[in-house]
């Protein structure tokens, strides 16, 4: 009687069940991957803006301090996004009929506001306040990355729970002086480890059970 | 939903910058979203009666017939048309299998595939403003005093508003009817601000109209009546207690010498004006300071939730219960009432009686002091009644006789001697010139009013808000008479059964949109600011008669400061300096009314015979409606799914009944087993025939009524309440008539074979022995202060196999003092509000789904036959129900420091703070329900449908921007508003300072009347919660199952007559 | 066929467990041709189809309740688990019976095992499959089931271990695959057979393929014997432990009626005993229908009836212990919902489940309904009805009733909590439909190796 199958139908036989094992591992590590890929997070994705104004000409070549434009960023939860007359403070004097700025003049006259596309994007369950984490010794660059150094901003860190829990489990790698908070070229000390848990102590840092509870950002 | 409002929840929203008014649209009525605004109206306001349609399709045959039926059917008020005349039963959330879901259906296999979880979000937007508004800081809340006119009182809130949305109403400290605290109905106001099925034009026949329009024929008509001098020219208002608003009123009047100014309110009686008249010749205002007396009486009246100054008098009754160690004293409530109310569900001697016999027994009462003869009453009565009248004796001069609001005269009168013959005038009792501006005898007002329009004397009438033609008494037949008046004005916030059959109807705005002002029940004016401009093109009763006087067109604020730049010359305030303070405090200083003392012309011995109805005689009593009131509240699904404070129906009134009486008439009650006992039951419906007209309305038996009396709550049964309110309950208006207002008789009470189901939150009511309500007398707190302990175990705290949490910092708690809790329900309705709390419809009521994180337990204890695993069930005859000792206890999430949810779930979206709060995260939970399974208290509420309404763009501004609306298919429960403790503490942080105790306050906690809640950080030891956790009457609900919980309980102490308990 | 059974010399003993005459080849004759050569059969086909639509019904149940919720069911709050959770246990206590007859009874080396193990282990996947679904759905968010898994997630936190619904998820998903394995490995032999025997191509490479290029070579075999020894060792705890862990979910809580130490055992013996019931169910009519009762004796139908027997005396210890406990430990939660069910709304339920679990089965201690076979299958019928009886009283009843009596309260199973349920009915027997005409239904090896015993057996004999 026939062969039903060639003799090589042995080594596929093996082979199959070598691939689908790899195959399984595979799926699963491009999930996971992926998950962490900015294509989920949107880190480092710059986004076309109404106006493509430059956080690096702002911030770091005219050296305007944050707070000029993010004016709730140490009182309230939202840093705040400033309205079209902060803009014509110096723009109704400056770069006044440049036609890249018209957006921001046609705002003023026509009393519609400007629609910014958004680039940090958190959940909506996500409770995160600025104004604690100001108060606290974590300067903007630590999430924001160095500001001043983007023409269009852009989400420099992942911005996933993990990324936050990180910093929450152990706040100290990043605690800073005050007087630091806004240098967006901060950069850690060697003896950080050391420095921040002595800021820790002095800010009164809350423990980390407290830091890392639900409630914490999730309400 | 069904396609109405649909249509109209894709209307685009009146931005809120800038009043609509200012919109040059308007008056072009050409712009785009005025058209749109068009077809929505003309498909909620044109309305298309059968008849119409019967008209068209008359003799038409075949073909014809089918064709017209086509053409109908195209017509957009046709559809309206099926919704009005056959109404769904199901309620407006049912879960039905309609077209649209089963497509859904079809794509569903894709979701079986696994993809619901994937995909990404698309892109958001930040729309900055462009000039941003003074003292506003993006992320931060703020707060403005205002008030809410209710009937002849006006409750001072603080309201909460995020970028420029009122999103929460809070009690003013500063104001006398709030003393910081409200009450379920102010609670739920805000909801009505955004209720998409408010009126939203000017209409006339129907026809939208701008307002310009309306000024124009307004002053036409003015016109027409002014040449006789206003003959023919009436203006029919409530209670009007704004100083503003009556002077408009009076000015109009001046105008019109021969115009007439008519009132009414359905749901208060002539009895306070009348029995005042009676007792010193005029209308005075009755004040009441419970916190001075030592016993009180209620005759009939429900003065602790009900009524102008409820909120206050509840709390200062509830701060003479207050019970710190035993040498403490308590204040003794007595109460006669014919069914059990608040007051009389918190009272410590309590006799049922018919309404009707109140009467008797104040009589009974005045002649044991000395005031007029005395008349016979049944022995057991006559006992009480002895023994009360030498308590009340006994404190001389520190006892308080109240009469109910729906009383008579006689009894008001009767009241007022009482008072005078205990010495209590000036203590716990004073007068002071009347609240309203003008307080007349309603019923007589209106049937002049009814007269006139009858003799078609009428040639224009101004309804400014109320709705009369749902609410008048039917014999009036207001309708009939309505349509002989040439021309109708009414102003509503509704499109309502009155609306219906006036010419012009003006849409009312809210008082969260418009100026005004008003006096709370001492006649402290506020100035009512509003917090938004009108969400649509409304106006307020201030720019009606403006726009009928000499100053058409003049805004509300004009109105208001005008009066008040008058006024404050006499209060010796620069107007502008006292404006700004006034706004700010949310009260006017100085406005306070002085106290009187009007000379007490009245003998009791002088009253007529009393006309005793024979004691087997059946009474049917009318009420307002603890919850939606005169019908005013019908549209307001909070309200609406509240659970009555005494029955715990929601969605429907019934016809009360006594346990006796069911028994006689066999009305029964039925489990139905899909909700059971935490849902649905079902009861025997009867026709009520009554004064020559019949309702029909199912039966609710319920313990502790006075056993032939029949209790009719008004406000249900309406006919055009809005998509909420229409067609729930029966119309108890329908047999009411002028002759027998809050007391009939001769009614003929018949079954009609068929049941009814109503929702019912809790049915079983005994506590089965187990250590849930701990209640004793004060002679027993006396002797053993730690009474709750008695007789249960309690468990070693380190009695666990998981390691005890340790809290180094807070550790929040709350304490509930049962002696103060009196039911009322604020609390719920405040958590509701606060918590983005859905409303899910009384077919899932039914099925045991609500969805109240707060919920109030009631009890009836001392009921030996149902000691032990007995039914609960009232149906069952005892002689205990007659009238049973009633406990209330509110139900939060016990946030355990030993729970049994957070050990039961699989992926930890329950979990332990650090603070020991049971941390709900809606976002990682699955919805097992394992958590709720495991719960012994029952708190955890389940999504298991999408109950949060999304679509609504109106709802949208009402949300709390604090809180996660939370999605179909995830638990919630209460976390003690960890978004007011997470922002206390951020501001304290950046303080680098503790959280102050009192610094944080919970919803529920800041709402109770009777500050019966307490929250803080139990870790302090001067915190006021940890100082109540230290009393000895502190106990754990179900302390034996060692869950540890943080909200923790203190005994029910009564205060009863000793005399009486052995009598 | 053949109904060589009904005059069999009864109380002939030692009763052979094949029916005598049998050679290897009318064995493998017999047991492939339904495979093979016989025919779609009308009834096979309306059945089938019947079935198919069915599981139609379960996929529109799934469908809308994907689309509107888990509010379609009855549950309510107090009483969060319903039908889901019911159908659940009982179909996992099903799929017990399959593993226990191939591994223990192997292990045990008790012969009559070869000619049910194999339709019995299918049974078990096949019920351990509608088991599995419903854990999944009863979920308000089934698309976030994957948060039960343990996986280094971008939220940096994991399953709370503590909770006794993750124990499930590992003990089911172990049961699953071993039993899967378990099941394919004894297939082999069989599957070969198939494939030398099978005259069309497609069906040569199909069997082909599935039996991995087995020869029978004495290696073959002995590598085989190793594996299924290995295999049932291995399978053998797990039979205790996926309805302990089960039983978990229930003894973990505090609800009374739920909190009790009892569990464990009775809710395994609980198991055994419906798993049997439900391969009775099975065997009785493929027997008589493919002409098995040659292979599937009497004898072994009574064996079962014994097993039966013995387990559902356990399960009357269960109950009564409970009872017991709860007026001995003196809980007035417990001893108060002892008399619920009593008394209580669902009362009837609880009678209902007695009879059906208690004492109906006590007819069993006689041999001649132990022998009678329509008595069995009617009987097998029941005890299935009885304990899925019992899985509802323990699971709903106890959630009317607890600690609060304000929060009291009923649960209605809706059409669409009967649609899953007929569904997974549906689905399960539409499986067992597939397997007897596609996979040797009686193990042919093994088989075999009983005629050869048996042949030596009748030599010693004379």
């Amino acid at each position: 009687m026939a062969q039903i199958f060639h003799r090589s139908a042995n080594f596929i036989a093996r082979a199959s069940l070598l691939g689908v094992a790899v195959l399984a591992g595979a799926a699963l590590t491009t999930v996971l991957v992926l998950a962490r890929s900015p294509y989920i997070t949107n880190q480092n994705v710059t986004r076309t803006q109404p106006i493509q104004f430059s956080h690096k000409h702002h911030a770091g070549d005219d050296g305007i301090d944050c707070r000029y434009c993010h004016t709730s960023v140490e009182t309230s939860a939202y840093a705040g996004i400033p309205p079209t007359k902060t803009c014509m403070n110096c723009h109704s004097v400056l770069f006044n009929n440049v036609g890249y700025l018209e957006p921001v003049r046609e705002s003023f006259r026509s009393d519609e506001s400007i629609r910014w596309n958004k680039v940090h994007r958190l959940a909506d369950y996500v409770y995160f306040n600025h104004s604690i984490h100001i108060n606290k010794g974590i300067g903007c660059s630590s999430c924001h990355g160095s500001v001043n150094q983007m023409p269009l901003i852009l989400q420099a860190s992942p911005l996933n729970m993990n990324w936050c829990l990180e910093c929450h489990r152990n706040p100290q790698q990043n605690l800073r002086p005050k007087d630091q908070i806004f240098n967006m070229d901060w950069k850690a000390p060697a003896n950080q480890e050391q420095v921040g848990r002595q800021l820790a102590a002095e800010y009164k840092l809350r423990t980390t059970a407290e830091l890392t509870s639900c409630s914490t950002c999730h309400r | 939903m069904d396609a109405m409002s649909d249509h109209e929840h894709d209307k685009q929203l009146p931005i809120l910058q800038g009043p609509p008014a200012a919109k040059p649209a308007l008056e072009a009525g050409h712009d785009h979203d005025q058209e749109e605004e068009i077809v929505d109206d003309t498909l909620r306001e044109h309305r298309l009666e059968l008849s119409t349609v019967r008209e068209k399709l008359k003799d038409k045959s075949g073909k014809q017939y089918w064709r017209t039926l086509e053409e109908l059917s195209e017509d957009p008020h046709f559809e309206e048309l099926l919704h009005r005349e056959f109404p769904r039963h199901a309620s407006e959330w049912d879960d039905a299998v309609d077209r649209r879901d089963f497509l859904k259906l079809m794509g569903a296999s894709l979701a079986l595939a696994g993809l619901a979880g994937c995909g990404r979000p698309d892109e958001a937007h930040i729309v900055p403003y462009v000039k941003q508004p003074d003292g506003m800081v993006l992320g931060k809340p703020n707060y403005y005093a205002t008030a809410m006119p209710f009937g002849a009182d006006a409750v001072g809130v603080l309201v909460e508003s995020h970028e420029g949305r009122p999103t929460k109403i809070e009690g003013n400290p500063d104001h006398p009817s709030s003393m910081g605290a409200t009450s379920a109905m102010v609670q739920a106001s805000i909801l009505n601000l955004y209720d998409p099925d408010r009126a939203q034009t000017v209409l006339q026949g129907g026809e939208i109209r701008a307002w310009s329009t309306f000024l124009d024929s307004a002053q036409e008509a003015a016109t027409g009546v002014k040449a006789a001098g206003g003959a023919g020219f009436r203006i029919l208002t409530g209670a009007v207690t704004s100083p503003t608003l009556a002077s408009q009123l009076r000015k109009l009047l001046a105008l019109y010498p021969q115009a007439k100014w008519h009132q009414w309110e359905p749901a208060v009686s002539e009895g306070g004006r009348e029995g005042a008249k009676l007792a010193f010749g005029r209308v005075v205002n009755t004040v009441y300071v419970p916190g001075k007396a030592d016993v009180i009486l209620s005759l009939d009246s429900d003065f602790l939730a009900s009524g102008p100054g409820h909120i206050s008098y509840a709390k200062q009754w509830a701060r003479r219960r207050k019970l710190e160690s035993t040498s403490d004293s308590m204040n003794r409530l007595y109460v006669v009432e014919p069914t059990p109310t608040v007051t009389g569900s918190s009272a410590d001697h309590r006799l049922p009686m018919r309404a009707c016999d109140v009467e008797l027994f104040a009589r009974a009462l005045a002649a044991k002091l000395g005031r007029g003869n005395a008349v016979s009453l049944p022995a057991d009565a006559e006992k009480w009644l002895n023994i009360v009248a030498a308590d009340l004796q006994k404190a001389h001069g520190s006892s308080l006789v109240v009469a109910g609001e729906q009383q008579s005269a006689t009894v008001h009168a009767l009241a007022h001697a009482i008072n005078a013959a205990l010495g209590n005038v000036g203590t716990t009792v004073y007068y002071t010139e009347p609240v309203e501006a003008e307080p007349v005898n309603q019923l007589e007002s209106l049937r002049d009013l009814c007269a006139d329009m009858d003799a078609g004397k009428v040639d224009l009438l101004l309804i400014l808000g109320g709705n009369p033609v749902y609410d008048a008494p039917h014999d009036f037949d207001f309708v009939t008479k309505l349509k002989k008046v040439h021309t109708s004005v009414h102003l509503s916030p509704y499109f309502d059964e009155t609306s219906a059959y006036c010419q012009w109807h003006v849409s009312e705005s809210h008082y969260l949109e418009s100026w005004s002002d008003a006096r709370a029940y001492d006649g402290t004016a506020s100035i009512v600011q509003p917090l938004i401009s009108p969400l649509y093109y409304t106006k307020s009763a201030h720019d009606l008669v403006a726009a009928f006087s000499d100053k058409p067109g003049q805004p509300p604020y004009d109105a208001v400061r005008a009066y008040w730049t008058e006024a404050s010359t006499k209060l010796g305030t620069a107007i502008d300096a006292g404006w700004r303070k006034w706004l700010n405090d949310g009260v006017i200083p100085g406005t306070k009314l002085p106290a009187i003392t009007p000379e007490l012309k009245f003998n009791p011995a002088n009253l007529p015979a009393p006309t005793a109805m024979p004691a087997t005689e059946v009474e049917y009593i009318f009420r307002p409606d603890p919850t939606v009131y005169d019908g005013r509240f019908a549209n307001n699904g909070w309200l609406q799914e509240l659970p009555k404070p005494v029955t715990k129906l929601t969605w429907d009134n019934a016809a009360l009944v006594s346990p006796k009486f069911a028994q006689k008439n066999d009305l029964a009650h039925k489990v139905v087993s899909r909700g059971g006992e935490h849902g649905q039951i079902r009861s025997t419906v009867v026709d009520i025939e009554l004064n020559g007209s019949k309702v029909t309305a199912a039966t609710w038996t319920t313990p502790g009524q006075a056993e032939n009396t029949v209790v009719l709550h008004l406000g249900y049964g309406r006919t055009r309440a809005g998509f909420t309110g229409t067609n729930k309950g029966f119309n108890a208006y329908a047999v009411r008539t002028s002759s027998a207002m809050w007391s009939a008789s001769g009614g003929k009470m018949t079954a009609t074979g068929d049941g009814y189901s109503l929702a019912c939150t809790q049915y079983h009511f005994n506590m089965e022995g187990r250590q849930i309500l701990s209640t004793a007398t004060l002679e027993e707190y006396k002797k053993n202060p730690a009474f709750p302990h008695e007789g249960h175990e309690e468990v070693a705290k380190d009695d666990s196999l998981y390691k005890a949490f340790a809290y180094p910092n807070y550790a929040w708690g709350m304490a509930i003092d049962l002696n103060k809790c009196n039911g009322c329900n604020a609390c719920v309705v405040a958590c509701q509000s606060e918590n983005n709390i859905p409303v899910v419809g009384k077919d899932q009521v039914m099925r045991g789904r609500e969805m109240h994180w707060i919920r109030i337990d009631r009890y009836y204890t001392h009921t030996p036959g149902f000691a032990d695993g007995g039914t609960g069930d009232p149906t069952e005859y005892n002689a205990a129900l007659d009238n049973p000792q009633t406990f209330f206890q509110p139900v939060p999430c016990m946030q355990c420091e030993n729970a049994p949810c957070e050990q039961v779930c699989p992926v930890g979206a329950t979990t332990h703070s650090a603070e020991g709060l049971n941390d709900m995260v809606y976002n990682r939970c699955v919805g097992t329900r394992y958590c709720s399974n495991n719960c012994p208290y029952k708190v955890r509420r389940f999504n298991f449908l999408r109950f949060q309404d999304w679509e609504t763009p109106q709802l949208k501004l009402l949300r709390n921007p604090e809180v996660t609306v939370r999605s179909r298919g995830v638990m919630e429960k209460c976390t003690y508003c960890v978004q007011r403790i997470n922002n206390a503490r951020i501001d304290a942080e950046k303080q680098n300072r503790p959280i102050r105790d009192g610094e944080i306050v919970t919803a529920c906690e800041s709402a109770c009347p009777t500050e019966a809640i307490a929250f803080g950080n139990i870790n302090d030891p001067n915190s006021k919660v940890a100082k109540l956790k230290a009393q000895q009457r502190h106990y754990t609900l179900l302390g034996e199952l060692n869950s540890r919980p943080r909200t923790t309980y203190l005994g029910a102490v009564r205060n009863p007559n000793a005399e009486l308990e052995k009598a | 066929m053949s109904s060589v059974t009904q005059n069999l010399p009864s109380g002939h003993e030692p009763e052979p467990w094949i029916e005598p005459g049998h050679t290897y080849a009318s064995v493998t004759d017999k047991i492939s041709s339904v495979v093979l050569t016989r025919p779609l059969g009308i009834g096979w086909l309306a059945g089938f189809a019947f079935l198919f639509g069915i599981v139609m019904v379960l996929n529109l149940a799934i469908g809308y309740l994907i689309v509107k919720g888990t509010g379609i069911w009855g549950i309510n709050i107090p009483i969060g688990w319903g039908f889901a959770i019911v159908n659940f246990v009982w179909w996992i206590g099903i799929g017990h019976a399959g593993t226990l007859i191939s591994a223990i009874l192997y292990l045990l080396n008790q012969k009559w095992r070869t000619s049910i193990n194999r339709f019995a282990e299918a049974m078990t996947l096949f019920a351990v499959a509608c088991a599995g679904l419903f854990p999944l759905i009863h979920t308000g968010r089934p698309w976030m089931a994957y948060y039960m898994f343990p996986y280094p997630s971008t939220m940096g936190i994991w399953p709370q271990f503590r909770s006794p619904l993750i124990w499930d998820v590992f003990a089911v998903s172990t049961y699953g695959t071993v039993s899967l394995l378990f099941w394919f490995v004894g297939l082999l032999p069989d599957l070969a057979t198939l494939r030398d025997r099978a005259k069309i191509g497609w069906q040569q490479k199909i069997f082909g393929m599935l039996s991995m290029g087995w020869r029978g070579s004495a290696r073959h075999w002995h590598r085989y014997q190793s594996a299924y020894l290995l295999l049932a060792g291995l399978a053998t705890p797990l039979v205790l432990s996926v309805h302990t862990v089960v039983s978990f979910d229930f003894a973990v809580g505090i609800v009374p009626g739920w909190h009790t130490t009892i569990f464990p055992p009775y809710f395994v013996a609980g198991a055994i005993y419906s798993g049997f019931a439900m391969v009775l169910t099975l065997a009785i009519p493929m027997r008589k229908a493919y002409g098995l009762e040659g292979f599937i004796t009497l004898r072994h139908l009574e064996q079962m009836a014994k097993v039966m027997l013995a387990t559902g005396l356990i399960v009357a210890y269960g109950y009564f212990i409970e009872f017991f406990m709860a007026f001995y430990s003196g809980n007035k939660f417990d001893v108060f919902l002892a008399k619920q069910r009593l008394h209580g709304p669902y009362a009837p339920f609880y009678y209902a489940l007695i009879l059906c679990n208690i004492l109906t089965p006590q007819l069993l201690w006689f041999k001649k309904v132990r022998r009678n076979i329509a008595a069995l299958f009617v009987m097998s019928l029941i005890i299935n009805t009885g304990m899925w009886l019992e899985r509802f009283v323990i699971v709903v009843i106890s959630l009317t009733r607890d600690f609060m009596p304000s929060a009291w309260g009923r649960y209605s199973a809706t059409v669409w909590d009967y649609a899953t349920f007929v569904g997974t009915l549906g689905l399960f027997t539409m499986l067992i439909f597939l397997f007897v005409r596609g996979l040797p239904a009686i193990a042919i090896s093994e088989m075999r190796e009983l005629v050869h015993q048996d042949s030596h057996g009748n030599e010693g004999h004379s």
